[in-house]
């Protein structure tokens, strides 16, 4: 028998609910900030204006949320084909890979907006490469996606080792890098468009990959929602015998969507490299491929929340950074925990408070809830 | 009458704006058999689910054996002496009958003392009530039948006075049914009170004392069994009158649209479910499989549609082969003509997560009719749902609204729309009316008899006996695997329900 829940409102499904779930978080990390002897009102002051209070902070907020709306995003198509992929992390790392090669050989001779359609043509196939040996031995051989795409990871960070300290590093340097790009590999800032408001920026690697990721995000939404393989994959990903009574290969919607989401993953590596530091480094995704599970299941996996969630987390990796600065008592790590919690309340825990909220709502408006209830089995 | 045992008084529960329980009244005497009907949705099973602890309801008194009790959990019921035997068994299947009776109620820590105190006392209810089982026997290799029997010991052996069934019969031979029918008057006898909730009302009018119809919430009556009849109940139950038996003029067979031969399916650990197996389906007859749940027929659906790998054998279909190597593409066999309305909807022949207009192209999604190049054409999808929903009068007639919000009589009317629309040559249709209300059963009915006037060939596989006779121009009837034997409509419960249990088979082989 399933727990009778009455139906909510999309507002309060998709707004309140979060809300909720982030405030939460948010008290649970302000005792954490007690307890470490610091004011926790004056550390989240710290943190939003760290983030949104100079155009400065604005800039790299929006910077570190362009990385986090391709990782949501591809985690996100993959979860709608029922499929984990845990290996952003390093199917984005192995896009650094063809972001190098294209980026080191066409810098000098190609402008920057004919480098990048090479190079996000590179990052998405590397990225896809990265994820369809997963994807084929899941739907041939059933090796579980979780565990193969975990172990691409290690397998990425090794390969991106060898040819950071192989082919890639000009030949008398020490550094594991490529050399800098040079300008026809160099994406434009878009700290202007911040500055129209009026704010000032020193320095910011806010860039044009933003755009890229909000279009990526529009055509998210129109793969999963508007189109046949869409709808293949969410049938698939909601029940495997419907599929199969549908018609629907497995083998092929598998290796299809892990390649869509591998492509996307492999796309967050243009942001860091020929946004900002304009060169391939060791570990230069850091992490982000990660954040992309937390931002997909905050975002609900769908496009919109994902890019509110990844703006949410870029905050938190902008504003995060500050507090450490502005309070010593506040470590990095204590923004890793504060990052924690969110990802807990706002994903593991996401239905802990969704029966009270919608109890409350059933005895403020009976008509607002719907019919589920009643259909239990043999009733 | 004898004392109450359990009184329900002015008991309400709403989900929301639903309210599944108005009012409930409702008095269960000491040492009888109390039937509750009623159509899926009625409320028969939030009434029972409060009773036993799952839900609490919103106002309203239960009393047992007279006293007030609240019931706050299953463990408070069985404090009160309620036990409950579900319709999904809550057996663990490698473990023996013993440690499943003791589970949740050890005596000691350590489970070899519990197990030994626990065997006297089994062994004594199982003579006290003629509930003979082996302590030591592993659950999944008992029948179905004899892991009921292990449900209801389980509830016995935590002290039940009062013994609540829930559609208890659905997994049963007919053979098995009626053993348990004698172990239910057995324990009325020894003065515990049976409450036994169905939908089949011909098990109501065998075995109950008393018996409350529900609708829609409500208690609509309570009768005598003796002075009722299942025709009013039927009615009572969808508060108007009911064709119990569709009228259906004389079929008239044309040429074979389905021909099977031979087949043979194993299933994933190699045990042949379907075993050389064949018979035509003509244009224009409705053929039905008869047989209890389990003896190959779904096995048989699935190779036949293309889902399921087959071992050996063929299917033709309008003379072509079907190819049975578990390759085929169901898509491409829709576009031959073959319709498939698998037996669990729930997770086959809908997706309950998507809206309504999503699954009304489950399968046809490759048809142009809904497609603009690789784009979904959403209005053509929705046009098209929206005109199935008023020929089929699905209800609520809102084609947005998320599939799992539909009852589950309207769950099969969006699968049968789909199916049926397509105009296929053939349709196969597995369990057409399970966990669907008698409204819509005869509308369901009054379709496939329709398609079978058309001149379409129509293959139906039901566990329901009634529905097999009441549709079928010829039974074929499975059991283990093969086809026992074949019958015309006119052949008795009593003549199938011995060929459903092997019975003739057996003998057969000897």
């Amino acid at each position: 028998m399933s727990t009778p829940y009455a139906k909510l409102p999309a507002w309060a499904d998709y707004g309140l609910i979060p809300v909720i779930n982030l405030a939460v978080a948010f008290v649970v990390a302000g005792l954490v900030v007690l307890l470490v002897g610091e004011n926790p009102f004056r550390a989240a002051a710290v943190l939003v204006e760290g983030a949104f209070g100079r155009g400065q902070g604005i800039a790299f907020t929006l910077f570190y949320a362009t990385t986090f709306i391709f990782s949501g995003l591809s985690v996100a198509v993959a979860a709608h084909c029922g499929l984990f992929n845990i290996g952003g992390e390093g199917q984005g790392y192995i896009a650094g890979l063809g972001i190098g090669i294209v980026c080191l050989a066409f810098d000098s001779v190609l402008p920057w907006w004919l480098t990048f359609p090479l190079a996000i043509i590179a990052a998405a196939a590397m990225g896809a490469l990265w994820a369809l040996i997963p994807a084929y031995l899941q739907a041939r051989r059933g090796s579980h996606i979780v565990i193969t795409t975990i172990m691409f990871n290690f397998i990425a960070a090794s390969v991106m080792v060898y040819a950071l300290v192989g082919f890639l590093k000009p030949a008398n340097s020490m550094a594991p890098q490529t050399r800098t790009f040079l300008d026809g590999a160099q994406l434009p800032k878009l700290n202007w468009v911040i500055e129209l408001f009026g704010a000032k920026i020193r320095s910011a690697p806010f860039n044009i990959s933003f755009l890229l990721a909000l279009a990526m995000a529009f055509l998210v939404w129109v793969l999963i929602w508007r189109t046949r393989l869409g709808y293949e994959m969410r049938t698939y990903g909601h029940s495997a015998k419907a599929a199969r009574y549908a018609g629907i290969s497995e083998t092929r919607i598998i290796i299809v969507a892990m390649m869509i989401s591998g492509a996307l993953a492999g796309m967050m590596a243009l942001n860091p490299t020929m946004g900002d530091q304009h060169n391939v480094a060791l570990e230069f995704v850091s992490g982000a491929g990660f954040v992309g599970i937390a931002v997909a299941l905050m975002g609900r996996l769908h496009p919109v929340g994902i890019v509110l969630a990844a703006i949410l987390f870029g905050m938190l990796y902008q504003g995060g950074a500050e507090l450490a600065f502005e309070m010593p008592a506040i470590s990095r790590d204590m923004i890793v925990i504060i990052q924690g919690l969110v990802i807990l309340f706002a994903g593991a825990l996401e239905h802990m408070f969704r029966p009270y909220v919608q109890a409350l709502f059933a005895s403020l408006s009976p008509r607002s809830v719907g019919i589920e209830a009643i259909k239990g089995k043999g009733a | 009458m004898a004392q109450a045992a359990i009184e329900l008084i002015g008991i309400n529960k709403s989900f929301g704006a639903v309210r599944a329980n108005r009012d409930i009244n409702l008095e269960i005497a000491r040492g009888t058999i109390h039937g509750i009907v009623g159509e899926n949705g009625a409320g028969k099973s939030t009434l029972m689910s409060i009773l036993y602890g799952f839900y609490q309801a919103d106002s309203g008194e239960i009393r047992v054996g007279g006293k007030p009790a609240s019931i706050k959990s299953p463990n408070d019921a069985i404090a009160l002496g309620i036990g409950m035997v579900h319709q999904h068994f809550m057996l663990v299947d490698n473990f023996t009958v013993l440690e499943n009776v003791i589970l949740g109620a050890e005596s000691d820590a350590l489970l070899k003392k519990s197990i030994a105190k626990a065997r006297s006392e089994l062994e004594r209810l199982e003579r006290e009530y003629g509930l003979e089982v082996d302590p030591d026997a592993i659950i999944e290799e008992l029948p179905v039948g004899l892991q009921q029997r292990v449900e209801i010991l389980k509830a016995l052996y935590r002290g039940a006075e009062i013994l609540i069934l829930d559609e208890p019969t659905g997994v049963l031979t007919p053979a098995e049914a009626d053993h348990l029918f004698r172990i239910l008057r057995q324990l009325k006898e020894q003065g515990k009170t049976i409450v036994l909730i169905t939908h089949k009302l011909r098990e109501i009018m065998a075995i109950t004392d008393t018996v409350s119809v529900m609708r829609q919430g409500t208690m609509v009556a309570t009768r005598q069994t003796t002075k009722t009849t299942v025709g009013e109940l039927a009615e009572l139950m969808v508060g108007r009158r009911v064709l119990l038996r569709v009228e259906k003029g004389e079929a008239e067979a044309g040429g074979v649209k389905l021909a099977v031969k031979n087949l043979t399916v194993k299933d994933s650990r190699g045990v042949t479910m379907v075993d050389d197996v064949s018979f035509d389906v003509r244009a224009g007859e409705i053929v039905g499989i008869a047989g209890v749940a389990g003896n190959g027929q779904s096995e048989m659906l699935e190779a036949i549609s293309g889902i399921r790998r087959a071992v050996s054998g063929s299917v033709m279909l309008d003379g072509r082969p079907i190819d049975l190597t578990g390759a085929a593409d169901p898509g491409e066999l829709r576009d031959r003509g073959l319709a498939h309305v698998p037996e669990d909807r729930h997770h086959v022949g809908l997706v309950l997560a998507f809206e309504e207009n999503e699954n009304s192209i489950l399968g046809y999604h490759d048809d142009p009719r809904y497609l603009k190049g690789p784009f979904l054409d959403i209005d053509a999808i929705r046009d098209d749902a929206r005109d199935k929903i008023s020929k089929y009068d699905i209800r609520p007639a809102d084609c947005r609204l998320k599939t799992a919000n539909f009852s589950g009589g309207n769950q099969q009317k969006i699968v049968l729309a789909r199916e049926m629309e397509q105009d296929p040559g053939v349709l196969i249709v597995g369990q057409p009316t399970r966990g669907v209300d008698v409204g819509a059963i005869e509308f369901i009915h009054k379709r496939l008899i329709a398609m079978r006037d058309q001149g379409k060939a129509v293959l139906v596989v039901s566990v329901e006996l009634d529905e097999i006779r009441s549709l079928s121009d010829r039974i074929l009837v499975m059991f283990a695997g093969r086809i026992v034997g074949e019958r015309g409509p006119e052949a008795s419960e009593g003549e199938l329900g011995l060929l459903m249990a092997g019975v003739e088979h057996r003998e057969a082989a000897e």
